[in-house]
């Protein structure tokens, strides 16, 4: 039994530092790309098109993954997309924390009429289909940065209520909050003070599973060319155009998507790892 | 004859011996007692005897005879048919006993026509004698119930009924009252010690229950630590307990004749010395 | 509660809820800057030629105008007339429906397959080395979305070992002899099996995406459930009467630990249905999730407003009937 769970742990370990050593190395991409990326992202070349990948026969060395079917480094854009992919799931995973917690926390703890309101609109929430929302909105709203980071915002911050409400809920029926009442302090100074250290390790699990989210919800707006300008390098938009040029030049397809799964898998992965952390009993 | 026999049986989690030497034997209409406190290891007996133990639990020796055969040189799959025909169990809760999502009547006759290739109307009508034998008014109402809709005393009838249906050899009761109202606890044991007796079943009763010992059974095994620390007919063992132990634990089970009388519990001293008998116990294992 | 009560309760939010999609819907789809009617007409058409067609789609009326007059509409059928095909709203969505339906199933179906196979495997496996495989299996297909799972069938089965067809719903060479748009289903009534394994050829990369992350739920959560369910005290008393593993875990254990995993289904089912709106684009497959990124794109408002409001609708009768097969299987509920 001991020998058991201390196995499920060191796999748990593992997998955390994995997720975090690739998601270390992204940021570092991101902050660097300038430096680091061997191409100017959007530099064409129609005579350097669907240059293979560096193993294969015919390729260019200075293009190591490849280029598109307008000659632009597949490497390249892949580094300056992270810049992307990282900043929108740092701004919206943030806000949507903020906004879907504080709400969360309002009607799990105070109850009455904000619940109600709050409650009422989750399920009107629940009944969108999420991507063709978030497709609406940016019609709505117009491509841009901003318009991806309010769509991601205003769909996902039932995500956060939910969970937080529930807890907040739980928390609050505790002694230790009764206790604080009776002894006669503010309401609003025990949901900060008691209520929110008590729900902080469930908000950090859920704002990481958030980001990966905010990743893909990016990556599927650039995919249906609803995402940033045209000419701005996303493993969206890279995976759209490999998509079609998928039988010509299959690597135009596969390493971003490689990149976006792995950003993906991690973000989840460390989430959950954070989870079996923060929980001492281990489920 | 004897339906059941246990031959030095021994048992562990890892190195650590939940059962220690276990022998003892049932004969056909013989009520015996398995007593000791939590932990002693009683159930764990009558578990390995059903092929229930907990997968972290293993038999290392021994043998366990039912009915002249041995359960323990058995393919898995031939020993749970012989288990299922010869013995059966009456659990300790019978409100988690019985699947709350099946009707009462299929969780009588299942075994019946599943393990013993009964036919289903054979089956049945067998159910609703034995719901009739143990005192349930409207058996045909009862048979189409869903669990939840019983009180819990009828739920432990069902039980017994269900335990007796296949006329087995052997009868396991799990501290079959313990989850019991005290009223309805008289009447079960009444029923189940009529039952054994029509049926001349051979009943091991699990119990740490001394009262409930001296009503119901003829021989008793004191266990302590998994091992058997004195196996006696109950006449002698409530006149003149033979291990420190036992005298140390009846002492402090009331007495129905003196339900007030002050209890002395289960001194220090008594306990240290059982423990020392124990390691003694497993040292000479060890050097054989 | 009895279910009576139960449904009509149910029926009401359901309504609240239809209610407030449409409120959001309407108002959100009035501040779209683009001009759509700009957009239907050739290069220097005049002024009034924008205003008659404005007044064709009512789009001179105040907002909240606008929105009592489609209500009204929508109440008696009428979902409005597209803008970019110029043909009703409700025809167009409908037929594109039995599309999007029969993709949900299907994947519902190979989730429920998946899932189930998993949890049972693992229950019995569990405590060696193959459960702890599963786990791993399935924590990677929970983490990634069916949009990259349906890449990376598209890699897999499209290109590498292309057995599949990687777009469309049906082969455009073949001549359908149906009357309703449930190809799958009509083509077995019709015994036309060479076009059912058109179909199937083209379905089943996207469907079998969609049910990827399902499956894994499924298989988490029952396989949970299934391991508590096989320390309770009746699973233990039908192992006494002599019956083996596999029928102790299907027959005595399955049917109690099978009720979350069935409201979980639910909730889920309804995230699938929400997927099938990428996947569908992903795969070029007709359906109104398809439809719906070409309404978006084209700004077709009264078509985008249909198809949301068929979406919320489609959620909201899951989850009724998620809850009303939940009290009818529980059968404590039933008799409570």
């Amino acid at each position: 039994m001991a020998d058991g769970r201390s196995q499920v742990k060191r796999r748990a370990g593992a997998r955390l530092w994995l997720s975090a050593t690739w998601l270390g190395l992204l940021v570092l991409g991101a902050v660097f790309a300038p430096l680091i990326a061997p191409q100017d992202p959007l530099a064409q070349d129609l005579f350097g098109a669907r240059l293979p990948p560096f193993w294969e026969a015919g390729a260019d060395a200075a293009f190591p993954l490849g280029s598109d079917s307008l000659g632009r480094d597949v490497l390249s854009r892949i580094i300056h997309g992270a810049r992307i992919a990282l900043g929108v799931a740092l701004i919206a995973g943030t806000l949507t924390c903020l906004i879907g917690s504080g709400l969360g926390l309002i009607a799990g703890y105070f109850r009455g009429w904000p619940d109600m309101v709050i409650s009422r609109l989750v399920d009107i929430w629940m009944a969108f289909p999420p991507v063709l929302f978030a497709i609406l909105l940016i019609a709505v709203l117009g491509t841009g940065l901003s318009s991806i980071i309010i769509a991601i915002v205003v769909i996902d911050w039932t995500r956060f209520a939910r969970v937080i409400r529930a807890e907040a809920m739980s928390q609050g029926a505790m002694d230790y909050v009764a206790s604080a009442q009776v002894a006669g302090r503010k309401r609003f100074s025990i949901l900060l003070a008691e209520i929110l250290p008590n729900v902080l390790p469930t908000i950090v699990v859920l704002l990481t599973l958030e980001m990966g989210i905010a990743v893909i919800v990016e990556a599927i707006l650039s995919f249906v060319n609803l995402s940033i300008s045209t000419d701005q390098p996303t493993w969206g938009s890279m995976i759209a155009e490999g998509r079609l040029s998928i039988h010509q030049a299959w690597w135009v397809l596969v390493f971003p998507l490689v990149t976006l799964f792995l950003t993906v898998l991690s973000f989840s992965q460390l989430g959950e790892g954070l989870k079996d952390h923060f929980d001492p009993v281990l489920r | 004859m004897s339906f059941l026999t246990i031959e030095n049986l021994n048992a562990e989690v890892g190195p650590a011996p939940i059962l220690r030497d276990v022998s003892l034997s049932v004969a056909a209409g013989e009520v015996r007692g398995l007593v000791g406190e939590s932990g002693a290891g009683k159930s764990m007996i009558g578990k390995a005897v059903l092929g229930t133990l907990p997968s972290a639990i293993e038999i290392s020796s021994g043998r366990i005879v039912l009915e002249g055969e041995d359960l323990q040189a058995m393919r898995p799959r031939d020993r749970r048919r012989v288990i299922g025909a010869k013995a059966a169990l009456i659990p300790q809760d019978p409100l988690t006993a019985l699947n709350p999502s099946r009707r009462v009547g299929p969780q009588i006759t299942d075994r019946l026509v599943d393990i013993l290739g009964w036919t289903r109307h054979d089956a049945q009508t067998r159910a609703l004698e034995l719901l009739d034998e143990v005192q349930i008014p409207e058996p045909e109402r009862v048979m189409r119930a869903y669990p939840h809709e019983l009180s819990g005393g009828m739920r432990q009838r069902i039980l017994i009924a269900s335990a007796f249906a296949a006329e087995p050899r052997l009868i396991i009761a799990d501290e079959p009252t313990t989850a019991l109202d005290v009223t309805v606890q008289k009447q079960i044991l009444k029923l189940i010690r009529q039952m054994q007796a029509r049926h001349g079943t051979a009943l091991l009763f699990v119990t740490h229950d001394l009262g409930v010992v001296s009503k119901i059974c003829q021989s008793l095994s004191v266990l302590f630590g998994g091992k058997v620390l004195e196996d006696t007919s109950v006449g002698d063992f409530f006149a003149r307990p033979a291990h420190p132990y036992s005298a140390a634990l009846l002492a402090a089970t009331p007495k129905y004749t003196d339900p007030e009388a002050s209890l002395t519990p289960v001194p220090e001293t008594v306990i240290e010395a059982v423990q020392a008998e124990i390691e003694a116990h497993d040292r000479r294992q060890d050097h054989v | 509660m009895t279910l009576i009560r139960r449904i009509l309760l149910r029926l009401l939010t359901m309504a609240i809820t239809l209610f407030g999609v449409a409120v959001i819907v309407f108002f959100v789809i009035r501040v779209v800057p683009g001009n759509p009617i700009a957009m239907m007409l050739p290069p220097g058409a005049g002024e009034e030629d924008i205003a008659r067609l404005k007044a064709l789609y009512g789009l001179d009326k105040t907002i909240p105008e606008q929105f009592v007059i489609w209500l009204s509409g929508v109440l008696q059928g009428d979902f409005g007339t597209s803008i970019t095909t110029r043909q009703p709203v409700l025809a167009l969505v409908l037929s594109r429906l039995p599309a999007t339906l029969e993709l949900s199933v299907v994947a519902l179906v190979i989730a429920v397959a998946i899932g189930g196979t998993l949890a049972l495997t693992g229950t019995r496996l569990r405590g060696t080395r193959s459960e702890g495989a599963i786990d791993v299996a399935n924590g990677m297909a929970l983490s990634v979305p069916d949009f990259l799972w349906g890449l990376v069938l598209i890699l897999l089965f499209g290109v590498l070992w292309p057995v599949f067809h990687i777009s469309g719903r049906v082969s455009p060479s073949l001549d359908l002899p149906f009357v309703t748009n449930f190809y799958l289903f009509e083509s077995v009534l019709r015994l036309r099996f060479d076009i059912w394994a058109d179909l199937v050829a083209h379905m089943f990369m996207p469907a079998l995406a969609l049910a990827i992350p399902l499956a894994a739920i499924i298989a988490q959560l029952l396989k949970q459930s299934l391991k508590e369910t096989m320390h309770l005290d009746y699973v233990t008393l039908s192992r006494t009467k002599g019956y083996g593993e596999n029928h102790v875990i299907t027959r005595e254990a399955l049917p109690n630990a099978v009720l979350p995993t069935l409201t979980l289904i639910g909730v889920q089912f309804t995230f699938l249905i929400g997927g099938t709106v990428i996947i569908e684009r992903l795969f070029s497959y007709e359906g109104l999730g398809n439809m719906a990124i070409d309404a978006v794109i084209n700004r077709d408002l009264p078509l985008i407003q249909g198809i949301v409001i068929l979406f919320a609708l489609i959620f909201s009768v899951v989850n009724l009937v998620v809850d009303l097969t939940y009290a009818a299987l529980n059968p404590r509920l039933r008799h409570g």
